[in-house]
């Protein structure tokens, strides 16, 4: 990995300006667009980066994540999915 | 292909006018875009921004010729903004004033591209017929102080390749978050200069390890994007990732093309948006569905474990370069037809456009060259 990994995550993220989240009907998903390209996102995948508002801590985000989806212990997954955004520069 | 195969386009690109202040010796517009009027009013462009992004296209393109020189451009970002595109300019930045600026982010635009001849005034002014470099310069002022994303692109080729360490410089110095450094392809334009464009092969590998360089210092500042000319690969380019797959390209006058060159192809019977919907040419359209899929492959490529991953090259090349538009891509190292490749390189460097003693002189994008080299259709 590179060194970018071990920066710490961001204490209450915020989605990049430059990438915008929204709902493609044609692909019945959440999509992230940015110049030129475009990424489909999962379902947790939309529902974390929804949150990325700049105002949810992540442990706020982790509960509320859990609720929405019934389960619990979805600490390891969202943080795995915040590092990867982290590391692509969707979430500052 | 049947058409539940067949998915929506994704990339949907408006070429809104061939009009152009610049003369750019690489400019893959048709040579003979003089031959081509009736530049399709606002409502036809509405109508196609409405129709493609029903089906699903996502991305917008403003491109030209010159975008800015359309008066109802920020009309049709609008438009296009509302109905959830993520729109994006590409332009020369000439015509880009801050009142025009502000009223494209009022408008919703998303994103502006703004390319760069070179890293000089001197060869960026030449290359492109004009004296914009200072002019350039302060649109990416401007670009930054309107807080847009910026994508610098730069087109290489033999004259500028060699700076590209300084192009790079002058990309980081101007804030871009993108620097695109593409080597030109070799369409319209482009094609008739080609003597004077393509590098030598030590050019391109002594410029893409300096960009390799740059990349692991800059690390997220600002991402390097470096694409190496295919004249020097051993198998082709993943044209348009597939013919009829994701793009989706209008020309000024309402023509609907599978890609930016597809008009040079015979026999597709381009069809035009002030006659069918997005749709019909999307899925029906002889044009859309001539090269989709795979049966249309002749050897070599039909039985090539790598069909799928390339999907034979670009039909354009194949036409321009060995005159059947169905052959594999000259550029595979498997076409019987590599050598036109091997010998246009070996051509480019025996012609050293810099003795002055060069058989074609540079051709400038300008509409007396358009009309000059025009040939009259039968």
């Amino acid at each position: 990995m590179n060194e970018q990994s071990q920066t710490p995550l961001p204490e209450r993220p915020q989605l990049n300006r430059r990438f915008r989240l929204q709902w493609e009907e044609s692909q019945q998903a959440n999509v992230l667009l940015y110049p030129e390209g475009m990424v489909q996102l999962n379902a947790s995948a939309a529902e974390i980066l929804k949150r990325c508002d700049g105002e949810h801590t992540i442990d706020e985000l982790i509960s509320e994540i859990e609720a929405v989806f019934n389960e619990t212990n979805l600490r390891d997954p969202i943080e795995g999915m915040l590092r990867a955004a982290f590391d692509k520069d969707w979430i500052l | 292909m049947s058409q539940a195969a067949i998915k929506p386009p994704f990339w949907l690109l408006a070429e809104l006018t061939y009009r152009c202040p610049l003369h750019c010796v690489f400019c893959y517009n048709p040579v003979n875009y003089t031959e081509t009027s009736n530049e399709l009013n606002t409502e036809d462009w509405i109508r196609v921004f409405e129709q493609a992004r029903e089906l699903g296209a996502a991305q917008l393109g403003f491109s030209g010729g010159e975008p800015l020189l359309r008066d109802d451009l920020d009309t049709l970002v609008a438009h296009a903004r509302k109905l959830g595109f993520y729109t994006n300019l590409i332009t020369s930045g000439v015509g880009l004033n801050e009142k025009r600026i502000a009223s494209l982010k009022q408008a919703g635009l998303d994103h502006i591209q703004l390319s760069f001849q070179d890293s000089t005034k001197e060869i960026n002014d030449f290359l492109s017929s004009t004296k914009t470099f200072d002019l350039k310069k302060k649109v990416a002022g401007l670009i930054k102080q309107y807080d847009y994303p910026m994508v610098l692109n730069v087109v290489l080729h033999r004259q500028n390749i060699d700076h590209i360490d300084k192009i790079i410089d002058m990309g980081l110095e101007l804030g871009a978050e993108y620097i695109e450094l593409a080597n030109t392809q070799y369409y319209g334009w482009a094609l008739k200069n080609r003597d004077h464009l393509l590098p030598t092969h030590d050019q391109i590998i002594q410029a893409e390890a300096i960009v390799n360089r740059y990349r692991e210092v800059i690390g997220k500042q600002c991402k390097l994007l470096f694409v190496t000319p295919d004249y020097f690969e051993q198998r082709p380019k993943a044209c348009m990732n597939g013919w009829g797959s994701v793009f989706l390209d209008i020309a000024p006058d309402g023509a609907a093309l599978p890609c930016h060159n597809a008009r040079e192809l015979p026999g597709l019977d381009i069809p035009n948006v002030k006659e069918f919907s997005i749709h019909d040419i999307w899925y029906d359209s002889k044009a859309f569905n001539f090269f989709r899929g795979f049966d249309w492959m002749q050897e070599p490529c039909r039985s090539c474990s790598e069909k799928e991953k390339d999907f034979g090259g670009c039909r354009c090349q194949a036409y321009l370069l060995t005159g059947d538009a169905a052959a594999a891509d000259p550029v595979c190292s498997k076409s019987p037809k590599h050598n036109v490749i091997t010998q246009a390189i070996h051509q480019a460097h025996a012609a050293k456009p810099q003795d002055g003693r060069i058989e074609h002189p540079i051709v400038f994008r300008t509409d007396k060259n358009s009309r000059d080299l025009t040939q009259p259709i039968d």
